[in-house]
């Protein structure tokens, strides 16, 4: 019996360490800090922190929370009944998953589009999409299931031409590593996604720029902060977020 | 063996962690459309591919794993720790780590890999390099299986056929093998079912393009972004496997304990 009395309370002191910590955040809260709660798409993950410091200067008191996945993760997640203020997608099919969640109409904050890319060099010659059909040339894509595959297909038949890759991956970021890593000579992804990564370069792809994936941001009908949900869809509008965009490669509608 | 009576709310809530996940998928599936969705082309495709890659490996498993089991009794002390801790790595590795090392390994530029390609031998995005990603993953179950069974085994009758002047290869034939069947058959259901989950080390090493590299694990992460139910209904139908895997392979164990 004394072992079960021991154990019940070393149970309850557990209990009460693990409540105490959970309650800190909303004790901060109450003293005047306000977080805003926002899910991105990957591909905005390096260029949206200066865009959220910049938010968080203009409202003080204010933090920014952000959380990058892919966009279709981001929106089941949100569907399951995730916390969210804004969400922010790389296209607008996920954007209409989450339709009856969104507070307003989504607005379009940015625009991406394709380019070939090789490791650095360019050590296989890759000129254009007719290229990726020359012998012994290993491309990955991104799968048609995924936006950046759907993109990939749509420019491909604008171009007549048939790709023919050894993989088609789950996601851009899978793509690149392999061009980055020399498991593949070419890949397909977007603009952006060259721009801050290593050990690669993009060759343009004509016609590309007529196949625009547009990135829409709402805020969510179930926000916690609805008005600061709203200012910040704005602010991903404004001038400053406008320059940040397009300093990573990103159109600005 | 019940144990103090304050285990149990515990011990509930433990199964409460397990089995709730896994009643959670069953609710999400559509019953109705399940057939028709486990047996579209797609989901088809990479189940075969599936049961095709995991026996091969389970075979490479058995021809390599064994061997290692034996190996491992081989030696002693601090050199077997070591051996053991390297060997079974695989088990604990995250998958996508055991992918990054099998791609600076086989892969283009790999330490073994880029040779291989100069003498026109490609391993990468073919369907062997999803059995070498398998193989990697299920290996460590077949040999802490041979080497626990070898250490309770003892040595007494091969120790009494070799006075008798049988070869070794004789003796491992007719005496430990056979000895060893419960362990094999445990450890190459382990090693089957390892090898038909395996994702991460696959989707880093291998690539994904249907038929050749995209298993039925790579399929349900790549419907969940367009066909959630199909996901769900490929992901049952492996969960199916895992129980009946995991009710088959412990039996042995358990009738071993009770004698």
């Amino acid at each position: 019996m004394r072992g079960l009395a021991s154990a019940a309370s070393a149970a309850l002191a557990a209990a009460c360490a693990l409540s105490l910590a959970a309650c800190a955040p909303e004790t901060d809260a109450a003293a005047g800090d306000r977080t805003l709660t926002v899910l991105a798409a990957a591909s905005l993950a390096d260029v949206l922190e200066p865009i959220a410091a910049d938010f968080e200067n203009e409202h003080p008191g204010v933090d920014v929370v952000t959380s990058y996945a892919g966009s279709s993760d981001l929106a089941a997640q949100i569907l399951e009944g995730a916390p969210a203020d804004v969400f922010a997608s790389a296209d607008e099919a996920n954007m209409d998953k989450v339709a009856d969640l969104v507070a307003g109409t989504p607005a379009v904050f940015a625009t991406n589009t394709l380019t070939i890319v090789v490791p650095e060099g360019d050590p296989m010659g890759i000129e254009d999409l007719a290229s990726f059909a020359a012998p012994g040339i290993v491309s990955v894509i991104c799968a048609p299931q995924v936006p950046c595959g759907a993109a990939t297909a749509t420019v491909a038949a604008r171009a007549g031409v048939t790709l023919s890759p050894a993989s088609e991956e789950a996601s851009v970021t899978d793509v690149l590593g392999k061009v980055a890593s020399g498991q593949a000579d070419a890949g397909i992804v977007y603009v952006t996604d060259v721009a801050r990564a290593e050990g690669v370069e993009a060759v343009p792809i004509e016609g590309a720029e007529a196949v625009v994936n547009r990135y829409p941001a709402a805020a969510m009908a179930g926000a916690a902060e609805p008005e600061l949900a709203a200012a910040f869809v704005d602010h991903l509008s404004a001038q400053a977020a406008r320059k940040a965009l397009s300093d990573a490669g990103f159109g600005t509608p | 063996m019940s144990g103090p009576r304050w285990l149990v709310p515990l011990a509930l809530l433990g199964a409460l962690l397990v089995a709730a996940p896994l009643v959670g998928l069953m609710a999400r599936a559509s019953w109705g459309e399940l057939w028709t969705l486990i047996t579209a082309p797609e989901s088809l495709e990479a189940l075969a591919l599936s049961l095709r890659t995991a026996v091969a490996s389970t075979l490479l498993v058995i021809v390599l794993g064994v061997p290692l089991g034996f190996a491992l009794r081989a030696v002693h002390g601090r050199v077997r720790a070591g051996l053991r801790a390297v060997l079974l790595a695989p088990l604990v590795l995250p998958p996508v780590v055991g992918g990054l090392a099998l791609l600076y390994a086989f892969g283009r530029r790999g330490l073994i890999g880029a040779p291989l390609e100069d003498a026109g031998i490609s391993v990468a995005y073919t369907t062997a390099a999803v059995v070498l990603a398998q193989t990697f993953v299920a290996m460590p179950f077949m040999v802490v299986s041979i080497e626990s069974a070898l250490a309770a085994h003892g040595e007494r009758r091969e120790a009494i056929a070799a006075t008798l002047g049988a070869s070794r290869t004789r003796i491992l034939a007719r005496i430990t093998l056979p000895a060893l069947g419960p362990a094999l058959a445990t450890g190459a259901v382990l090693a089957f079912a390892r090898a038909l989950g395996e994702f991460g080390a696959t989707l880093t090493f291998a690539g994904s393009l249907a038929g050749v590299t995209r298993t039925a694990p790579l399929e349900i992460y790549l419907a969940r972004e367009t066909d959630p139910d199909a996901a769900v209904a490929l992901s049952l139908v492996l969960l199916v496997v895992a129980v009946a895997v995991v009710a088959i392979a412990y039996r042995p164990a358990a009738t071993r304990g009770l004698r």
